[in-house]
């Protein structure tokens, strides 16, 4: 009855049934809050004090409080808006581009990318709204009649492409995300026992039963959101780049920015999504789900992107000397040897040199390894907006208006106070929701267990036809050897 | 109005499937199937038509696009034209990240709420469904039963002889 590849290793390991994987998944919901998670949501509540006393003093006292001078006007607010959004962007393509490519695997990780997608965006977008001084007048940025106030917007501008790039970005993240939540709020809502837990599940489950018909529509918009959404994440991340590319700033005003961008995101954005998970899967106990070759995987996303990304730093350099334009070329030196060499060394070094040792197998199948990796490319990914961003500003065309960016308390509270509104955020939708898409996971989990039959019951003499010979009762942890292949 | 159906509870979806075309042969009428997950087949196996969403998806991201064409030339080109860069009032490169993201935004929205829509998806109080089972771990098939059950000895052999490990009686009541 059930196929297991002799070459292959199996997507979710522990032989689970369907009904295991309910069991494992809603088994987190319904729980009581475990120590480690209590703990974890303490931090994150301290950071997101941290942001709401740095976002306070940003609006009472101004945006005086940034270190922010006349030559650099923009500096980690416009860092951080980069960094955050390129991190959401892996979510998309788990959910979008890699179910289009067929790549079964993301089935146990897209729910948990495509919620940091959208908290992620979530914590972009406070950047740009906070730089305007003014966010209760944040809905100029829309396209109002003049009669509130403004004129109509100029949409020959980038700044409000990205208007409308980003909020086109999250409402669509939100609905694919929500979409997809439906059936598995439908699970949990079926084995509540209490009256809250029945109300508030049966609320967000949508009144779904999981009747045939549904499932073929459900299918059906899934394939379509996607379809649309691979397209849409990378004009995304185009149109962030476009911000920078479309001024004549030198080290800026690069045709090669869009998909070197692109590339930095998903970059980042999978770093970001390694990380989270290596937690998520030891604090839920979810190793048979988010499995080694899960992280193997995303690893060898996480190199290619990379790669791609220091292809395009050294091309930036060539064309800088190629162009043979002065200024142009002053930029990128002064980028690798100036006052900021650091910040430059730091990118270079953290971007480029550093996954490229997950071209070892043993790091690539290390949870140490990765998890010290993903750190090392986020702060890494940071840096590069920061070197791009602040190095082509900090001298410009007049040398006696040079200057340097040093922030301030506020500037850090309010990028490190987002990381806590992010991890509250995230920590929030695990306890409360289903991490795991578990109606994907069963459509996968019949012809990818390694040992046992799919369902007891009836048929439980039925012996599994699988070329492995596995002991039943293998406990679910059970250490996997990874030699075949890889 | 209270509705009784026969429920014949599957614990595999190819036993499920195979169930399908025989029950289906036998001439009787299927009233639904709930599953856990969506099953491969079924929609064959139902003769459930090919959903129409793509079309309706299609025709939205035509109205976001002509909606957000018109929206940037009539603003920017009739309404107040200014001159930007010394480039022209309708400088249609320039529309086209817009009109892109607005054709998008049109055509997830229209669609989503289409589904949710048609599909009778929205927030209630209370779901009755047939058998709790069927998002856990469960197929379940439903054929409606007149008001005094007269088809069930012969359903409950037909559905056994087919693979269903229980066979069941409920009795939904619809407003």
């Amino acid at each position: 009855m059930q196929h297991v590849s002799a070459i292959r290793e199996p997507l979710i390991t522990g032989g689970k049934t369907l009904h295991d994987v309910t069991q494992d998944i809603c088994y987190q919901v319904e729980a009581k809050p475990n120590i480690r998670w209590i703990g974890a949501m303490s931090v994150s509540l301290f950071f997101l004090g941290i942001f709401f006393y740095s976002v306070y003093r940003t609006l009472w006292y101004g945006i005086g409080e940034w270190g922010l001078n006349k030559t650099v006007g923009w500096a980690w607010d416009i860092t951080n808006f980069v960094w955050w959004v390129g991190i959401g962007h892996a979510g998309t393509l788990i959910s979008a581009v890699l179910l289009l490519f067929r790549q079964k695997w993301r089935s146990s990780i897209n729910r948990a990318a495509e919620a940091m997608t959208i908290f992620a965006v979530i914590c972009a977008a406070m950047f740009p709204v906070l730089h305007m001084g003014r966010p209760w007048l944040a809905f100029y940025v829309f396209p109002l009649q003049n009669t509130l106030g403004s004129l109509w917007v100029n949409f020959n501008s980038p700044l409000l492409w990205d208007v409308f790039a980003i909020s086109t970005y999250f409402t669509v993240s939100l609905v694919f995300w929500y979409t997809g939540l439906v059936p598995d709020f439908a699970s949990i809502r079926d084995r509540a026992k209490g009256p809250i837990a029945k109300f508030s599940y049966s609320m967000l489950s949508f009144g779904w039963t999981g009747s045939a018909k549904a499932w073929s529509r459900y299918e059906t918009v899934s394939l379509i959101l996607a379809g649309v959404s691979t397209p849409l994440v990378l004009s995304v991340h185009t149109i962030v780049s476009m911000d920078f590319a479309t001024s004549v700033v030198p080290g800026w005003h690069t045709t090669i920015f869009p998909p070197y961008f692109v590339a930095g995101a998903i970059f980042s954005g999978f770093a970001m999504v390694l990380t989270l998970m290596l937690i998520t899967r030891v604090v839920f106990k979810l190793e048979d789900y988010i499995t080694l070759e899960h992280i193997a995987l995303m690893n060898k996303i996480m190199m290619v992107t990379g790669s791609i990304v220091g292809v395009a730093y050294i091309t930036e350099f060539f064309i800088a000397w190629y162009s043979q334009v002065e200024f142009e070329q002053y930029a990128f030196i002064n980028r690798a040897t100036g006052p900021y060499w650091w910040a430059y060394l730091s990118m270079m070094s953290c971007n480029v040199i550093t996954p490229q040792i997950v071209w070892f197998r043993r790091v690539r199948y290390s949870i140490g390894w990765t998890f010290l990796l993903s750190i090392i490319v986020n702060i890494g990914m940071w840096f590069e907006r920061f070197v791009i961003i602040v190095t082509s500003l900090h001298r410009d065309y007049l040398p006696s208006s040079w200057a340097m960016f040093s922030p301030t308390m506020i500037d850090i509270g309010v990028y490190v106070g987002t990381l806590g509104l992010f991890f509250t955020l995230f920590l929030l939708f695990a306890k409360f929701f289903p991490v795991i898409n578990m109606a994907e996971v069963k459509t996968i989990l019949k012809y990818t267990v390694d040992n046992g039959p799919t369902y007891s019951g009836n048929h439980a003499h039925h012996a599994p036809a699988t070329t492995h010979s596995v002991t039943p009762g293998v406990p679910a942890s059970a250490p996997v050897t990874y030699d075949k292949h890889d | 109005m209270t509705k009784r159906f026969a429920l014949g509870v599957f614990e595999d979806e190819d036993v499920l499937l195979h169930a399908i075309d025989n029950v289906r042969g036998a001439g009787v009428k299927i009233y639904d199937v709930f599953s856990p997950y969506p099953v491969h087949g079924i929609d064959d196996a139902l003769g459930i038509e090919r959903s129409r969403l793509p079309i309706a998806a299609f025709f939205y991201g035509m109205c976001g696009l002509a909606f957000a064409l018109w929206l940037q030339i009539y603003t920017l080109g009739f309404d107040w034209p200014m001159i930007i860069g010394g480039k022209p009032h309708i400088a249609l490169p320039a529309f086209i990240p817009v009109a892109f993201e607005l054709t998008v935004f049109f055509t997830c929205h229209g669609m989503v709420i289409t589904f949710y829509t048609i599909t009778g998806l929205y927030p209630r109080f209370k779901t009755p469904v047939m058998d709790v089972r069927s998002t856990d771990d469960k197929f379940v098939m439903a054929i409606e039963l007149d008001e005094n059950n007269s088809a069930l000895p012969k359903l409950t052999q037909l559905l056994r002889e087919n693979g269903a490990s229980e066979v069941n009686q409920k009795e939904m009541t619809k407003k």
